[in-house]
């Protein structure tokens, strides 16, 4: 039996439909047709699924769906403003943040959490900052590098 | 098709795979560039950093079922009984397959039928995780309801998991049909040594006698995984007739539908296969083992089916590393001239006969110049998955031992150790220890940077020591397929059939933009279907961009003939008297002074009137990858009260041959040296007495986070492949081969305590700091 949940995500009401023990990635993947958070291990250990929920930065495979009810819910779709991308979009391309990219979006939300309370983190605060997001292939040396630089565009 | 399914397959098979270094004459044609060597963003990243990028698990069809495989909880075990009938019962199940869903269509193939049975048990569960039945259902919670519903009876079997343990005389038989080949007599009684290997030349026991100073020791390195973070996902549809499609994340859609098809009994033209966006494979996706458990799925239900493997499954039931056992010797001279060298190599396959333990003993000794060499390989069975290729695969841990050694000789001798490999490095004309004489090779010009880089000089902290070490790989070229179309407005679309792991599309794009004289914007690369081009072996053995890249130059030359073509018609001249440069038609010689250069966009408008669309193609067999190079600095701490250690300062320096867009080929050099540092200090799959794997999840088997990481400093270095158009070599791998050698100097040099068994983990630092103490 479908449990009716409504939310805010990316700025929109959103109503669904859900089974009480449904994650909110499942949600988000499956039922909303955002498939930019990635289910890399299900158990909140890779981060390659990190929402922001209320502005705080979580594991929505550890969030269960109906627990969006009444929160604001923001995920990589939601990032960049129109055509305009976030500085944190512009510096990953920059600084070839990425190169498989499955872990990207994660990063991108757990940076933007982190820039937000921190807006001029220092190199070591950044890699504790995103001690929770797997990459496996590019080392951090350019993820640390994009948010350092995304950093400096955002404060002006 | 036997025979090509197999050998499409290059890590299955080292003598396809290993292409010796000079093999013809030199096609070098090209040292300076407009585009080659820029670094412009990628034509994916947008996607990729938007959330619009389709990975594995991103496609969806309708009436999709979701697939879920039951698996075996007993390393070894025989299937006496699969009871399915419960299941199929349960209401909104499709299907339900076991192995008699999968009948042997694999006509006498050893090597496919390993894959058949690695697929899906037949009789017998060989490890912890080998799949035994699966089903298909209208959503996950009744798949996992159904799954409950099987019943297997089992009959436990005697397991061996460990590589020591298992070629010991009376260990259980992982496979009591196997008798070790390579070996004369054939044995008379089966074994867990599949195969032995033996490379070499010169009188190594002549070569020690020689010696005045020998090292000699053993070591032992843990099974390791490439731990992509995204886990193997398909969506399969199967139709009566006998089509298919399938999307998937592989490192090679052909090779996927290759095997596949034969072990699904399709023609390989009626199975469509479309690689998905990967999220990070390093060898882990060049192997089937969900595809064609997906497809009978969706054969049976007849409706298309989804099937994801979980991270706990990634772990146990796709394909790892080696665990190994490795005995080095090396016996030098005083001045620093190595005599002789012998290595016995132990490489575990899992249950299935492999080739990894011959990778090693090629690698082994790759990086000198050696009169004397021998390296012996054992292929080992154990109760563990099926390894796969990982980065480099075998080179290492092979490295590790070996480097290892090398150090400590140049220390006895009192050498410094830059200075020793210097003087026993490889170089042009060298005969490799595995067989070929090599061509212009980087292995003397990195540890020369090395010398020189700042790094060297740089003061150390408390508890902190520096190592360095050296690193080989082959690389590999292989059959490649590639098409160029150009639009009606004169922008280029760049076909390939290599799948893109880390940037390869702009890499490739901005070849063609240099070969045809374009700018890079003007040319779109994407990676086709199995259905759009030719057969293409996999992105592995770093061949993506060195192979892609060369058919995408023919295929632009192709191209350049025909634009040649159509604009002497469009100006009623003669093809001899148009040449092709700076993206324009040019009419040769100064009676045609009037005619203004046509643009690649003119031509191309005019198309419809001059013969139609132009385009161009290429298909090849890329001979030549060049072999790679690296040498890599280590700063380590150690804290002795804990054991922990943290990298400090990190240098990779390594021969790319031509960096065709730098930025990536840093990122190759930072990602692999990452991968192999977790390796060195954190990375083992741990079994437990009962055969089972103990830490199948990122929690407790631990990749390295940003917080464990400095920058990772690196240094290309340039020495083009006389093999190709641009001098381009792979570049993808050989920098993991060094780190886990790097960092056990590091640490002996900063306590003087030798580690030999990787991961370096805490609790093994500590012990062996504490035994040193004790002295």
């Amino acid at each position: 039996m479908g449990v009716l949940v409504t939310t805010t995500i990316n700025g929109d009401t959103v109503e669904f439909a859900c089974d009480p023990h449904e994650s909110l990635l499942d949600v988000l993947r499956n039922r909303l047709g955002l498939s930019g958070a990635k289910e890399g291990c299900g158990t909140g250990d890779c981060g390659s699924c990190s929402v922001q929920v209320d502005g705080r930065v979580v594991c929505s495979c550890l969030v269960l769906g109906v627990e969006a009810e009444g929160r604001e819910i923001e995920t990589v779709e939601g990032l960049s403003t129109g055509t305009e991308l976030h500085p944190l979009q512009t510096k990953f391309l920059e600084h070839a943040a990425l190169q498989c990219g499955v872990c990207t979006p994660g990063f991108l939300m757990a940076a933007k959490a982190l820039l937000e309370k921190n807006p001029d983190p220092t190199e070591e605060e950044i890699r504790f900052g995103l001690a929770g997001n797997l990459c496996r292939c590019t080392g951090y040396d350019k993820i640390v590098r994009a948010v350092q630089d995304a950093a400096k565009v955002m404060r002006g | 098709m036997a025979s090509e399914s197999t050998t499409a397959h290059p890590f299955e098979d080292a003598p396809n795979h290993v292409t010796p270094t000079v093999v013809h004459d030199p096609i070098l044609t090209k040292t300076d560039f407009k585009s080659v060597g820029t670094r412009p963003l990628r034509p994916d990243g947008l996607d990729k950093v938007t959330g619009r990028a389709r990975y594995g698990a991103d496609f969806n069809l309708p009436g999709q079922l979701v697939g879920l495989v039951l698996r075996s909880p007993h390393a070894h075990a025989k299937i006496k009984k699969i009871d399915t009938s419960k299941a199929e019962k349960l209401a909104g199940v499709k299907a339900v397959i076991t192995a008699a869903d999968l009948p042997d269509h694999t006509a006498g193939d050893q090597s496919m039928y390993d894959i058949l049975e690695n697929c899906m048990a037949r009789g017998i569960a060989k490890y912890d995780g080998h799949a035994v039945a699966a089903v298909a259902a209208v959503d996950a919670p009744t798949a996992r309801a159904a799954l409950k519903l099987i019943k297997v009876d089992y009959e436990i079997l005697p397991h061996v998991t460990d590589v020591d343990e298992a070629v010991k005389p009376n260990a259980p038989l992982v496979n009591p049909k196997m008798f070790t080949e390579g070996v004369e007599p054939k044995p008379k009684k089966a074994s867990n040594i599949a195969k032995r290997t033996e490379f070499g030349h010169g009188d190594v026991d002549a070569g020690f006698k020689d010696a005045d100073v020998i090292v000699e020791r053993s070591f032992r390195t843990e099974q390791t995984h490439q731990g992509y973070i995204e886990p193997h996902a398909c969506v399969a549809s199967v139709s009566p007739d006998g089509t298919g499609e399938l999307w998937v994340c592989t490192q090679g859609h052909f090779v996927y539908r290759n095997h596949c098809a034969m072990l699904l009994g399709m023609e390989v033209s009626k199975l469509r296969v479309t690689s998905s966006e990967i999220g990070g494979g390093f060898g882990g996706k060049t192997h089937v083992w969900a595809e064609p458990v997906a497809l009978a799925l969706s054969r049976k239900a007849n409706r298309p089916v989804k099937l994801t493997m979980s991270r706990d499954e990634v772990f146990r039931a796709s394909g790892p590393t080696s665990a190994t056992s490795i005995d080095v010797r090396i016996g030098a001279k005083k001045d620093g001239t190595i005599v002789a060298a012998d290595a016995t190599l132990r490489f575990s396959g899992g249950p299935y006969y492999g080739m990894w333990a011959e990778l090693g003993a090629m690698t082994a000794f790759a990086c000198y110049d050696l009169k004397n060499v021998r390296t012996v390989g054992y292929e080992v069975l154990v109760n563990r998955p099926k390894t796969a290729a990982y980065r480099a695969p075998s080179a290492p841990m092979a490295a590790f031992a070996v480097e290892s050694v090398v150090d400590e000789l140049a220390h006895k001798i009192g050498m410094n150790e830059v200075d020793f490999r210097i003087k026993n490095a490889a170089k042009q004309g060298t005969r490799a220890s595995y067989g070929p004489v090599y061509g212009p090779i980087g292995i003397g010009a990195t540890l020369e940077a090395a010398k020189k880089h700042p790094h060297m000089k740089a003061p150390l902290g408390k508890n902190q020591g520096r190592g360095m070490a050296c690193g080989f790989w082959f690389n590999f070229g292989g059959q490649t397929c590639t098409d160029i179309n150009v639009g009606p407005d004169g922008s280029v679309t760049l076909t390939v059939g290599t799948v893109d792991v880390g940037g390869s599309r702009a890499s490739l794009a901005l070849c063609v933009a240099e070969e045809l004289g374009v700018p890079y914007e003007q040319v779109k690369c994407i990676v086709a279907d199995t259905g759009t081009l030719g057969h293409n072996d996999m992105t592995d053995g770093s061949r993506g961009t060195f192979s892609s890249s060369m058919a995408g130059i023919f295929a632009a030359r192709n191209a350049i003939t025909v634009l040649r073509e159509r604009a002497a018609k469009m100006w009623e001249i003669s093809v001899e008297d148009v040449k092709w440069e700076d993206g324009h038609a040019k009419a040769v010689g100064s009676k045609y002074g009037n005619l203004a250069p046509l643009s690649l966009k003119e031509i191309a408008a005019a198309a419809g009137n001059t013969g139609g669309p132009v385009a161009g193609h290429s298909e090849i067999v890329a001979d030549g990858a060049g072999v790679s190079f690296a040498t890599h600095i280590a700063d380590v701490e150690v804290d002795p009260e804990t054991g922990r250690s943290k990298i400090v300062r990190y240098t990779v320096i390594q021969d790319a041959g031509k960096a065709v867009h730098p930025t990536y080929v840093e990122g190759q050099y930072q990602g692999g040296a990452a991968q192999g540092i977790g390796w060195a200090l954190n990375e083992e799959y741990i079994y437990g007495k009962n055969g089972r794997l103990q830490n199948p999840g990122f929690l407790d088997y631990r990749i390295p986070v940003c917080s464990d990481l400095p920058m990772i400093d690196t240094q290309i270095l340039e020495i083009p492949n006389p093999n190709h158009p641009y001098g381009v070599r792979g570049v993808g791998e050989t920098s993991i081969v060094p780190p886990l050698a790097a960092i056990a100097n590091a640490m002996s040099n900063a306590f003087g305590v030798r580690m030999t068994h990787v991961p370096m983990s805490p609790p093994r630092v500590l012990k062996a700091l504490e035994a040193a103490q004790k002295g």
